[in-house]
């Protein structure tokens, strides 16, 4: 059985980067190569090659240049405190996340969260930025790292980089709950299932699972609903807003790319060398 | 050889009792946990290793410990050992066996630990831990078990043996690197992010191990009329002194290193464990007395030690000295080394952790247990000793 959900979840992530899905998922890589509905398997590979400013000899190669990514404008999200809060609540309805009672606090699960810009961002000093910054509501979640500790510590590859798309993403059924992960990530993005989650999750979505205790989980970046062509439930719930743009960091014309090409970004910790996908307007 | 294990005095199945008392406690608890989840503990998101894996990390160290009795006596031909080198390798499975047990408690998913071996990760810690603890466990067993068959029957042991017995002391080593390297290879957690982990590991595992093996030798002599020799203990007791000062020396260096750097994450975890660490008004210093109990018991048991009277005239003060240097290391590496690493949390928020009572059952539970097969094993190695001497 674990072997025919990876399978899945890779035919998924494929499914994504070859631009199989629906017109959402076009439009969020924006590549000619991947765009293209009748494309041939010959156009799907430039596009990488491009991406990586590669030479052009490995055409034979699968596609392994995509990456996907976020940028997330934290002075939209300042502005207009609804976004975050609407943001980390789809991402609680997609997932089918428990939310835990005031005293089981240290059992919390979470996959995108609010936390303060000194908290998200431990490395930039807050020292003459007291009022402005200091409290200034940031938010975080899995980087969905191009060289991930997690992956590095897990013993049983129950967490993986899927290689096609970049996510960073779990197998709940393989997880022997070891949290080797949750001390491996720099950024707290782990959740551990302390007990069964389920009596604890307000409104149940089938399309998604929920997990059972003693797992590992966190961000997917909705690998799921790419695979349907749907953006992630954060973008999506602050659509047309700017806050949060989400796409193929390896290619140029990406929706992200323009962003990142316009704006000056920032990364949580990277002096660690984990290479997050995840970029910040501050 | 197993029946020496079913003969005693009364005093002996007091004991074994007590410990059994223990082990039913530990295992009615581990079933509420095995039923509810690791909720049932005090560790949370942010400490999400507590005691189990703390307990572990401390006992890989007893169990390395060992290799102080096996590599003197096989390499160096250190005569004085011959009597309970047998000793190190059968506290060395004891010790294993709780590792793997606090392994156990500690998995999420425990009925799918196999998945470390169905799917084989060579870039994981944990996987190269699985091999080496699983190694130098049946190494000890084949090792202990051969030799002491050999004793019995008054013959030499085989040749092929002391290829297992040579294997064993890298194992030793290995077992305790790699426990380190689970640690000292995160990246964003400052603590454990240093160099001299493993080597600081090795040093309080050569004092912590061998103490024990004091202790129990201490014990044997009054219980079961088993002299390990005073040129053993003594020279026992110097590895102990010398592998205990290599160990505060390394825990200095940490000091070192973080304060004159002046760098906040390499000095948050140290304050933490040694002064308390503030953090938005509240003081956080709930592992202060434990720490501080380490250092004074550390510095006092080594001063006991290396008094000449002390050690070699007065069993007592001799037991006493290798208690304290247990109970220091045990403080130092089965409590600090593990929580510390999780102050402050990678959002620089601070979770203290507090073991629950079902949590301490099954820690006392797998404590129990693996004195329980200590204490078999080595009812075995003296019934045959005492079966060729009388």
């Amino acid at each position: 059985m674990d072997k025919q959900r990876r399978k899945f979840l890779k035919i998924a992530g494929a499914s994504v980067v070859a631009g199989i899905g629906a017109p959402a998922v076009i439009r969020l890589t924006s590549n000619s190569a991947l765009a293209s509905e009748h494309g041939t398997a010959a156009e799907h590979e430039e596009a990488p090659a491009a991406g990586h400013g590669q030479a052009s000899g490995h055409a034979e190669e699968a596609p392994q240049g995509v990456r996907l990514g976020m940028v997330i404008d934290l002075r939209r999200m300042n502005e207009n405190p609804e976004l975050l809060d609407g943001a980390v609540a789809a991402c609680i309805a997609a997932h089918n996340i428990p939310e835990f009672p005031a005293e089981k606090i240290k059992q919390e699960v979470k996959w995108i969260w609010k936390a303060p810009f000194e908290s998200v961002f431990t490395d930039h000093s807050v020292h003459h930025a007291a009022g402005k910054i200091k409290n200034f509501p940031a938010v975080a979640l899995c980087n969905h790292c191009d060289d991930p500790p997690c992956v590095r510590a897990c013993p049983t590859q129950a967490t993986f980089r899927n290689k096609l798309n970049g996510i960073v993403a779990m197998d709940f059924h393989r997880c022997i709950g070891c949290r080797f992960c949750m001390a491996a990530c720099p950024y707290g993005a782990r959740s551990f299932n302390w007990q069964d989650p389920r009596p604890y999750v307000k409104k149940y979505n089938k399309d998604f699972p929920t997990r059972m205790r003693g797992v590992v989980e966190k961000c997917n970046f909705c690998g799921e609903r790419l695979a349907l062509g749907l953006e992630p439930a954060c973008v999506e719930s602050c659509k047309g807003t700017g806050a949060m743009t989400f796409g193929d960091l390896n290619d140029p014309n990406s929706e992200v790319r323009k962003v990142l090409d316009k704006e000056f970004t920032i990364q949580r910790k990277p002096t660690l060398g984990t290479k997050p996908s995840v970029f910040y307007i501050v | 050889m197993i029946e020496k294990t079913l003969k005693g005095k009364p005093a002996y199945w007091i004991w074994l009792a007590f410990l059994g008392m223990f082990m039913a406690i530990g295992a009615a608890c581990y079933v509420r946990q095995y039923n509810f989840g690791l909720g049932m503990t005090g560790m949370s998101r942010d400490v999400s290793w507590g005691l189990y894996i703390s307990q572990f990390t401390f006992l890989v160290g007893v169990a390395a410990g060992g290799v102080m009795l096996v590599l003197p006596y096989y390499i160096h031909n250190y005569k004085e050992f011959g009597r309970i080198t047998i000793l190190g390798e059968f506290l060395a499975i004891g010790a294993i066996v709780m590792c793997l047990l606090f392994i156990m408690a500690d998995l999420g998913q425990p009925m799918r630990a196999l998945n470390v071996i169905l799917h084989p990760t060579p870039n994981s810690m944990l996987f190269y831990d699985a091999i080496v603890l699983n190694g130098y466990l049946f190494l000890n067993v084949l090792c202990g078990w051969v030799i002491l068959t050999a004793e019995k029957k008054q013959v030499k042991p085989p040749k092929w043996i002391y290829f297992f017995v040579y294997l064993s002391i890298p194992f030793a080593i290995s077992i305790h690197t790699v426990t380190a390297m689970l640690y000292c290879g995160l990246p964003g957690r400052h603590f454990w992010l240093s160099a001299i982990i493993a080597p600081r590991f090795l040093a309080s595992a050569f004092a912590a191990g061998p103490a024990l093996i004091v202790i129990a030798c201490l014990v044997l002599k009054r219980v079961a009329g088993f002299d390990a020799g005073r040129k053993a203990m003594d020279k026992l007791v110097t590895i102990i002194i010398y592998a205990a000062l290599l160990n505060m020396f390394f825990v200095g260096l940490e000091f070192f290193v973080g304060y004159y750097s002046n760098i906040p994450g390499h000095k948050h975890a140290l304050e933490y464990l040694f002064f308390g660490l503030e953090h938005h008004g509240h003081m956080y210093n709930n592992l202060v007395p434990f720490m501080w109990a380490f250092v004074i018991l550390a510095f006092g048991s080594i001063a006991l030690l290396a008094t000449p009277a002390a050690r070699k005239k007065n069993d007592f003060l001799l037991g006493l000295g290798c208690t304290g240097l247990f109970l220091a290391f045990w403080l130092d590496k089965g409590i600090g080394f593990v929580l510390a690493g999780f102050v402050p949390t990678p959002l620089h928020e601070i979770t203290e952790y507090i073991p629950t009572a079902n949590e301490l059952g099954i820690t006392i539970g797998v404590w129990a247990t693996g004195f329980m097969v200590v204490t078999l094993l080595y009812k075995t190695a003296i019934g045959v000793e005492h079966e060729i001497e009388g």
